[in-house]
C-alpha cells in the first residue's frame, strides 16, 4: 500500500509537482497518467525517496519514507526512469547484484532470481552480457533486478516505453500476475490506452497536480465523454503532449 | 537480514566488472607500469649515449688562419684534433648551427707571440646551445692546456721556477659512488612510480562515478537499501586496489628492467635491491588511496565520462611537480617535507635510488602524512552522493 499526501517539489524556480495526493491499494494496479512534463517521474522519485519532497509525505505500508527510508525501500521494488544495466555483467549477474544489495542470502537469491528469470522469460539470455540487449530484454532485466527481493509494493516509470507489441503484452501479463499475488503496483504512462487496459484506478496528472481520479468508467462518467482520448483531453485541459 | 556489508558487495562487483574490461585492466597492469620503465630506459640510454659520445669522440675543429700559428696547430693535432676546412663567415656558421665551435687566429698572432704579449685568439660559440656545451668545454680545455704549457716554458727560460705561478694545488676527491652517480639519472624515477598510482585507478574512478551516471545505472543503484556512504566506499576500495596493483607491477617492471639500461658504460649502477623495491611499494601505497579518492571526487562532478577524463589527465601532471623540482634543485629533506604527500615519496625514493638507507622515522612520517591526507580525501569522496544533486545531475 502506497500513500502520497500533498507532495510538492520545485527545481530552481520551476514547480515540477504542485500538490499530488493519491492512494494505491494492495491487489490493484494504479496508473499515473499525464502528458510529458506533467511531473510523473518527479512524483515517482519522491515515492522511492530518491528526491525529498519540499512538502508532503509518502508512506509505504505505513512506513514514512523520510523517517525510515531504508525500511521503506526494502518494501519497494522500482523500475526507475533510468534503466541502465552493467554491460560487462550478464543479465543474471545484474539481477544478483541488486539482490545482494537488498540483503538476500545466497540460497534465497538463487531461488528468487530463478523464479524471475522464468516468469519474465529471460532463460535464453540469462548468461549473456547485457551489452547489445534489445530494448525489451533490457527492460525485463531491469524489472527483474528491481523486484528480486519480492517487494510488496512495485513502482514502474513508463514500463512499456520503447517495447514492441509482443513485449508489451508479456509485460502486462506479468504485472497482472503481480496483482493476483496481492501486491500494490503503481505505474506511470502518457498513453491512455495503456493505462485503460491495465489499471484498476487512474490518477490523471497535469502540470504537477492531480486533475482527476477514478476507474476508466468513472472518468468517462465524470466528463460525459465516451471516448477515452476525449476524456483525457478534457481533464488535462489541452491536447498538448498527447502525440508523444 | 544484511548478511554482508554493502560496501563489500559493491567492491566485489566493481572489481569483477572491471577485470572484464580490457581498457581498465590494460591501463592498470600493462600500459601504466610499462610506460614508465620504457620511457625511462629510452631517456637514460639516450643521455648515456650522448655523454659517452661527447667524452670520447675525436674533435673535428674548424680553425681559421692555421698558417699564422703552426706550432699551436701542431699541438692541437697531437691532442687528436682533426682540422677541417673553416667556413668563410664563422658567425654565420655558428648561427645556422653548421659548426659548434670555430677558432680564428688573427694575422698579427705571430707578431704578438714573438713580442711576448698575450696573443689574441678568437673563439666563436653559442653558449646557449645545450648540445654544444661538451665541445666548447673540450676546446677551452685544449686552449688552457696549451697556454699553461707555454707559460711554464717561458718561465723556465727566464730562470724562474714555474711553481711560482701555481700558488694553489687543488686535489679533487670525488666521493660519489657508482650508485649515486646513477641517481642523477634516477631523479625522475619517483614520478614514474607515482604516476602508476594515478594511472591504475583512473579508469575505475571515472567508470564508477561519471560513467555510472552516464550509463543511467546510478539511479537504480541508489534506490537499494544501502547507504550512499557504503556504496561509495565500495567503489573507492575497488579503485584503490587497481591503483595498488598498478604500483606493484610498476615496481616489478623497474626491478626487472633497470639492469638492462646501458648505464654501466658510464660506470654508474642502476639497480633496485629487493629491500628497496619493497620499501618503494610501502611508500607509494598510501598515494594509491589518495589518488583514488581525489580522482573519485573530481570524476563525480564531471557531467560525462569524457569530461572526467579531461580533468583527470590534468591531475596527473601534479605529481610531476615535486620530481621536477628535485631534479633541478636537489634539497635535503626536512620534517615538513617528509609529511608532504608526493614530495616525501620523491625525496625518499631518490635516497633509495642513490643506495642510501632510509631512517625508519622518515618512512613513518611519509606514510603517516600521506595516509592522513588520503583519509580526508576518502571521507569527502564517500559522502559525495548523499545529496540528491549529484545522483540525478544530468
Amino acid at each position: 500500500m502506497i500513500e502520497a499526501r500533498n507532495l510538492s517539489r520545485a527545481f530552481g524556480g520551476v514547480q515540477a509537482v504542485g500538490d499530488v495526493s493519491f492512494h494505491a491499494e494492495d491487489g490493484r494496479i494504479t496508473g499515473l497518467l499525464g502528458p510529458n512534463g506533467a511531473g510523473k517521474t518527479t512524483t515517482l522519485r519522491m515515492l522511492y525517496s530518491l528526491l525529498k519532497p519540499d512538502r508532503g509525505t509518502v508512506s509505504i505500508d505505513g512506513i514514512d519514507t523520510q523517517k525510515d527510508p531504508v525500511a521503506a525501500r526494502r518494501r519497494l521494488g522500482v523500475l526507475p526512469d533510468s534503466r541502465g544495466l552493467y554491460k560487462r555483467l550478464t543479465a543474471r549477474e545484474n539481477i544478483e547484484y541488486f539482490g545482494r544489495l537488498q540483503g538476500l542470502d545466497e540460497a534465497e537469491l538463487k531461488a528468487r532470481t530463478d523464479a524471475l528469470i522464468a516468469s519474465l522469460d529471460l532463460r535464453d539470455i540469462e548468461h549473456r552480457r547485457t551489452e547489445g540487449f534489445s530494448q525489451g530484454q533490457r527492460v525485463k532485466t531491469a524489472i527483474a533486478r528491481g523486484l528480486v527481493h519480492r517487494p510488496q509494493n512495485v513502482v514502474l516509470d513508463e514500463p512499456t516505453n520503447g517495447l514492441d507489441v509482443m513485449a508489451t503484452r508479456a509485460l502486462r501479463g506479468f504485472l497482472r500476475d503481480l496483482r493476483e499475488q496481492g501486491r500494490c503496483i503503481v505505474l506511470s504512462s502518457h498513453i491512455m490506452q495503456e493505462v485503460a487496459a491495465l489499471c484498476d484506478r487512474i490518477v490523471v496528472v497535469a502540470a504537477g497536480r492531480v486533475v482527476a481520479e477514478g476507474t476508466a468508467d468513472e472518468l468517462r462518467e465524470l466528463t460525459g465523454e465516451s471516448n477515452l482520448e476525449d476524456v483525457f483531453v478534457k481533464v488535462i485541459g489541452s491536447g498538448e503532449g498527447l502525440m508523444a | 537480514m544484511n548478511s554482508r556489508s554493502g560496501w563489500w558487495i559493491v567492491f566485489v562487483k566493481e572489481v569483477r566488472e572491471n577485470l572484464r574490461d580490457r581498457r581498465a585492466l590494460g591501463m592498470a597492469l600493462l600500459y601504466g607500469p610499462l610506460f614508465g620503465p620504457l620511457l625511462f630506459a629510452g631517456l637514460t640510454s639516450f643521455i648515456v649515449g650522448k655523454q659517452l659520445d661527447d667524452a670520447e669522440k675525436p674533435i673535428t675543429l674548424a680553425v681559421i688562419g692555421v698558417e699564422y700559428a703552426p706550432n699551436f696547430v701542431d699541438f692541437l693535432q697531437q691532442q687528436g684534433v682533426t682540422l677541417k676546412t673553416p667556413p668563410k663567415d664563422p658567425e654565420a656558421a655558428i648561427r645556422d648551427q653548421s659548426e659548434e665551435v670555430v677558432l680564428a687566429i688573427p694575422s698579427d698572432f705571430g707578431a704578438d707571440w714573438l713580442a711576448g704579449k698575450p696573443a689574441r685568439i678568437e673563439l666563436y660559440v653559442d653558449g646557449s646551445r645545450q648540445a654544444s656545451r661538451g665541445a666548447i668545454q673540450r676546446v677551452r680545455g685544449l686552449l688552457n692546456a696549451y697556454s699553461g704549457q707555454v707559460a711554464q716554458l717561458r718561465l723556465q727560460l727566464r730562470g724562474i721556477d714555474p711553481q711560482v705561478s701555481a700558488p694553489l694545488q687543488v686535489v679533487r676527491h670525488d666521493l660519489s659512488t657508482n650508485q649515486s652517480r646513477g641517481a642523477t639519472m634516477l631523479a625522475m624515477l619517483p614520478y614514474f612510480l607515482i604516476l602508476c598510482a594515478f594511472l591504475g585507478g583512473m579508469y575505475l574512478a571515472i567508470d564508477t562515478t561519471a560513467g555510472e551516471r552516464e550509463r543511467q545505472s546510478l539511479e537504480p543503484l541508489l534506490i537499494n537499501p544501502v547507504s550512499t556512504t557504503q556504496i561509495m566506499a565500495g567503489k573507492l576500495a575497488a579503485t584503490t586496489v587497481f591503483a595498488l596493483a598498478s604500483v606493484v607491477s610498476c615496481v616489478i617492471a623497474f626491478k626487472i628492467g633497470l639492469p638492462y639500461v646501458r648505464a654501466d658504460e658510464l660506470g654508474v649502477l642502476l639497480t633496485l635491491t629487493p629491500l628497496a623495491s619493497v620499501l618503494i611499494v610501502l611508500l607509494v601505497a598510501p598515494i594509491a588511496l589518495m589518488a583514488a579518492s581525489v580522482q573519485t571526487i573530481i570524476a563525480s562532478f564531471a557531467r560525462s565520462f569524457r569530461e572526467a577524463q579531461t580533468y583527470l589527465q590534468f591531475l596527473m601532471l601534479i605529481p610531476a611537480i615535486p620530481s621536477l623540482l628535485l631534479a633541478v634543485n636537489p634539497i635535503k629533506a626536512t620534517s615538513w617535507m617528509l609529511f608532504t604527500p608526493l614530495l616525501s615519496q620523491s625525496l625518499l625514493i631518490n635516497q633509495l635510488a642513490r643506495g642510501d638507507s632510509l631512517a625508519p622515522l622518515d618512512i613513518a612520517m611519509s606514510i603517516a602524512g600521506t595516509l592522513a591526507a588520503s583519509f580526508v580525501a576518502a571521507l569527502v569522496a564517500v559522502r559525495l552522493y548523499r545529496g540528491e544533486r549529484l545522483a540525478l545531475a544530468v
